[in-house]
């Protein structure tokens, strides 16, 4: 009862965001809409019991992805009738991408009620009991290790090239030496005058 | 408590248990909004008494009741919208900072058994949550329309974010020490540390470091001294919160206190011990273990307000080279030692 309350709100409130994500106006609500989209998206994964999975997309999407979305957007000068004019010139490519993500779709399920494909080497399905970080952890660092840290070194990768494609030295500027700041000690800085009356201190 | 309301009141098993966590939700809440007025008391007689001065001393006896004072104050004030804020996300940022600052305690656990929901996944659960916190504050920002509120807002934004790297990395390695993300389990697995008899992962050597780095990710994270640099009133007004007025800004003053209890608590449960005595001896068990959480508690909320009456303001720079040059390199490569120790201690060389 609560479950099938708990699922319609959730997938309700997914696929209602999900609208809202594209069609509002403002660039900062689409963000949160989107936000909410992920939120949803989480309890729905807690519903089916993959806790850990609805946890990492709170933690990852919501919690990094999302405020980088929200960071670049929040900066944007956004010119609504400029992007009108965008969506004329956009719409075939748009509408060619919608049809194939649907004729995706389509043949993915079509392909799903013909009956699973035949894999020769198939993992066992682990027993329910077991808490689902632990059924993917025996999986990520046995049988996937190498794919698993494949897929970390891609990363890897991704990151260090990234920051070599941004990072420039730049010449003429003078950055703070914070170890020489943290050195200093007040001696070294400030001097304790006793100027006689009448006289000031000498600079 | 659903086992009640299924045999005793009679009703069907959901509706208990939607009823017993209704209940659970406000037994928790109710009482720490309670403590959050007191704690905002007991933070400025504490600041008081390290300046010399006598602090709220008025309202009730000692000015016990200032803060309901201030609370009737701000909800009797008119709520006033600037015009060229942007009206929803404006009203929405701080009944979000206001929910983070809740939702966490579900987890907390307060005594053997005593937690709203025991859930295996519950550091995460808190890493998901506090990571939320940030959104209160960025839209507070951006929907303020402002320039203080906004500068604020950045600054608050990358603060959080990069503290949350090294935070993640320290609670791994708690996690790999206990062996579970549960905080009960995390608790119950700090009981009589390297057989010492002390109830703390804070004496193990090799946690120490992290809970020392913890505690101060955790002043970064709530935005305390002297990490305050979204509110610091000599450079942005008062940071993202300076276009709010009564209630709205009531709950960002309620929701950054209840945060900092939080901390408190988790500084408490993670390393400290949490509801279980300091002391790994039968007849301090007699106490109730939510009494010694609560000690733990207080004892950390006087350490995050003696900080902030002691220590001045960092420079941004200055945060920033601690959290992303300091605690990263050093809790990742924590990481890998405390994994490496824990390979030795329980799995053992093999050749």
């Amino acid at each position: 009862m609560i479950q099938a309350i708990a699922f319609y709100l959730f997938a309700i409130v997914v696929v209602g965001s999900g609208a809202m994500t594209i069609s509002s106006r403002n660039p900062v609500h689409s963000v949160m809409w989107l936000i909410l989209a992920f939120f949803n998206a989480a309890g729905l994964m807690v519903l089916v019991g993959a806790e850990f999975i609805a946890m990492l997309l709170v933690i990852v999407y919501v919690g990094a992805v999302a405020v980088l979305f929200l960071f670049v957007v929040m900066m944007l000068d956004i010119d609504v009738a400029e992007m009108r004019a965008g969506v004329a010139r956009y719409f075939a490519v748009g509408l060619a991408l919608a049809v194939a993500l649907a004729a995706e779709i389509l043949i993915g399920i079509g392909a799903w009620e013909a009956g699973g494909v035949k894999i020769s080497r198939r993992a066992a399905p682990i027993d329910s009991a077991v808490p689902n970080i632990q059924a993917i952890g025996d999986l990520l660092y046995t049988r996937y290790l190498f794919v698993f840290e494949g897929a970390g070194l891609v990363l890897l990768v991704a990151m260090i090239g990234a920051i070599v494609l941004t990072h420039r030295q730049r010449s003429g500027v003078r950055p703070q030496n914070i170890s020489r700041q943290n050195a200093r000690r007040p001696q070294d800085a400030t001097r304790n005058v006793q100027p006689p009356v009448g006289e000031g201190v000498e600079l | 408590m659903t086992a009640f309301f299924n045999t005793t009141v009679g009703m069907s098993y959901d509706w208990a248990w939607f009823t017993a966590t209704i209940v659970g939700i406000l037994v928790i809440a109710l009482p720490l909004m309670l403590a959050v007025a007191m704690i905002i008391y007991a933070d400025r007689k504490i600041w008081a008494a390290m300046a010399l001065r006598r602090g709220p001393n008025v309202v009730g006896p000692f000015g016990l009741l200032q803060s309901f004072a201030d609370g009737l104050k701000v909800f009797l004030q008119e709520t006033i919208i600037p015009s060229a804020a942007n009206r929803m996300l404006f009203l929405l940022a701080p009944i979000i900072t206001f929910t983070v600052a809740l939702i966490v305690w579900a987890v907390i656990p307060f005594q053997a058994g005593v937690v709203l929901a025991d859930i295996n996944v519950g550091l995460l659960y808190i890493l998901a949550a506090s990571s939320l916190g940030v959104y209160g504050i960025i839209l507070s920002g951006w929907a303020s329309n402002s320039k203080y509120p906004f500068y604020s807002a950045l600054r608050a934004a990358a603060q959080m974010v990069s503290y949350e790297v090294a935070i993640g990395f320290i609670l791994i390695s708690v996690v790999l020490w206990s062996g579970t993300f549960n905080l009960s389990g995390i608790v119950m697995a700090q009981q009589s540390t390297l057989g010492l008899h002390i109830n703390a992962f804070g004496i193990n050597p090799l946690l120490f470091p992290m809970a020392v780095m913890f505690f101060i990710s955790s002043l970064a994270e709530t935005q305390r001294a002297p990490f305050d640099l979204t509110e610091a009133e000599s450079e942005l007004v008062a940071g993202y919160q300076t276009e709010y007025s009564s209630m709205s800004f009531a709950l960002f003053w309620l929701g950054e206190y209840a945060n900092v209890l939080l901390m408190c608590a988790l500084n408490a449960t993670l390393f400290w011990g949490g509801w279980l005595p300091p002391i790994d001896w039968a007849p301090l068990y007699a106490v109730p273990g939510i009494i010694w959480l609560f000690a733990k508690i207080l004892f950390f909320f006087f350490l995050f307000s003696w900080v902030k009456a002691t220590v001045p303001r960092y420079r941004y720079d200055q945060l920033m080279r601690l959290g992303w040059k300091i605690f990263l390199p050093v809790s990742l490569f924590w990481v890998f030692l405390v994994s490496g120790v824990l390979m030795w201690l329980r799995v053992g060389f093999q050749s």
